[in-house]
């Protein structure tokens, strides 16, 4: 961590930097364990038999999983180059193009795309936007992610 | 499931079935391994004191998620949810119950596809809006399955 400079100053050169993609194979007890965190018992997410039926012919993730491929990693990453006692969450824009099936190989890639500073009630304050975009071994477009993080 | 909902169904105004869920911090930790989210305001409650707030918080994410599953089980199996926007507001603690709500605020037909609009809230017991949400989404249409 370069000293003398602020949490602000040191992503500044970051914006607009990709960040190393992550590659990820989706399997079955990803899904099954995100489901289960968010108390989804929609079958198209678990029941073999049922997905199988179904216009997708196999297990899908819910549209939401995308927030479970390095997204999270991501910004603990960048937020790892500051020192903010606070780390906050404002807000989250998912664009789904494609489902998530089963045994697909996701390339996640990762930049900051916005950075701007606030004086407020607790001094300087960033807003940062981080940028995902998904793709699956096809190099169909899945998914776009933007998540607005707050430090302070 | 619930049965499927086409695009000639839905009603600009109406109001979309709602979705309670009461998150423990035994649910906040599954989502953090799940998402691999481990910011301590969500499982260490002497942390999140010294942070100023008055015990653990429920991740904004979760609860976009919980917003995710009403708009799927309401769109059905052949819906598809194709934007989820959502602004966090206000904290959300565990033990509390949250009611997730939608109302249709518009549907369109672009390029052969049938689009419905909806915004979304979660709510907590004092009726605070603590999430905001757009959702678009796509739905089958009835004159497609008759052709």
């Amino acid at each position: 961590m370069a000293e003398g400079l602020s949490d602000i100053d040191r992503l500044r050169d970051k914006v607009g930097v990709e960040w190393e993609p992550k590659v990820c194979q989706i399997e079955r007890e990803m899904i099954r364990r995100f489901a289960r965190a968010v108390g989804d018992p929609n079958p198209l997410w678990q029941d073999e038999e049922y997905a199988t039926a179904s216009q997708y012919g196999g297990i899908i993730a819910p549209p939401t999983f995308i927030l479970a491929i390095g997204l999270e990693q991501f910004v603990e990453d960048v937020m790892s180059l500051t020192s903010f006692g606070t780390v906050l969450i404002g807000g989250t824009e998912l664009e789904c193009y494609q489902p998530i099936r089963l045994g697909d190989v996701i390339t996640a890639s990762f930049k900051i795309s916005n950075l701007h500073e606030r004086q407020g009630k607790m001094g300087r304050m960033a807003f940062i936007t981080f940028y995902s975009g998904y793709k699956n071994q096809r190099q169909e477009l899945v998914a776009k992610c933007r998540q607005m993080i707050i430090g302070y | 499931m619930t049965e499927q909902l086409y695009y000639e169904d839905v009603v600009v105004g109406s109001e979309i079935t709602p979705l309670v869920k009461q998150p423990t911090t035994r649910q906040l930790v599954m989502w953090a391994g799940a998402v691999g989210d481990y910011n301590p305001i969500h499982y260490d409650k002497d942390f999140a004191q010294s942070r100023g707030l008055p015990g653990v918080i429920v991740h904004g994410q979760l609860v976009g998620a919980f917003l995710g599953q009403l708009m799927t089980d309401w769109i059905g199996e052949r819906g598809v949810l194709r934007k989820l926007s959502c602004s966090y507001k206000g904290m959300n603690y565990p033990g509390e119950t949250l009611t997730c709500r939608g109302r249709v605020t518009k549907k369109y037909v672009q390029d052969g596809q049938h689009y419905v609009e909806c915004n979304l809230w979660a709510e907590n017991s004092k009726e605070e809006k603590t999430v905001l949400g757009v959702a678009i989404v796509v739905l089958p249409s009835r004159a497609d399955y008759n052709k």
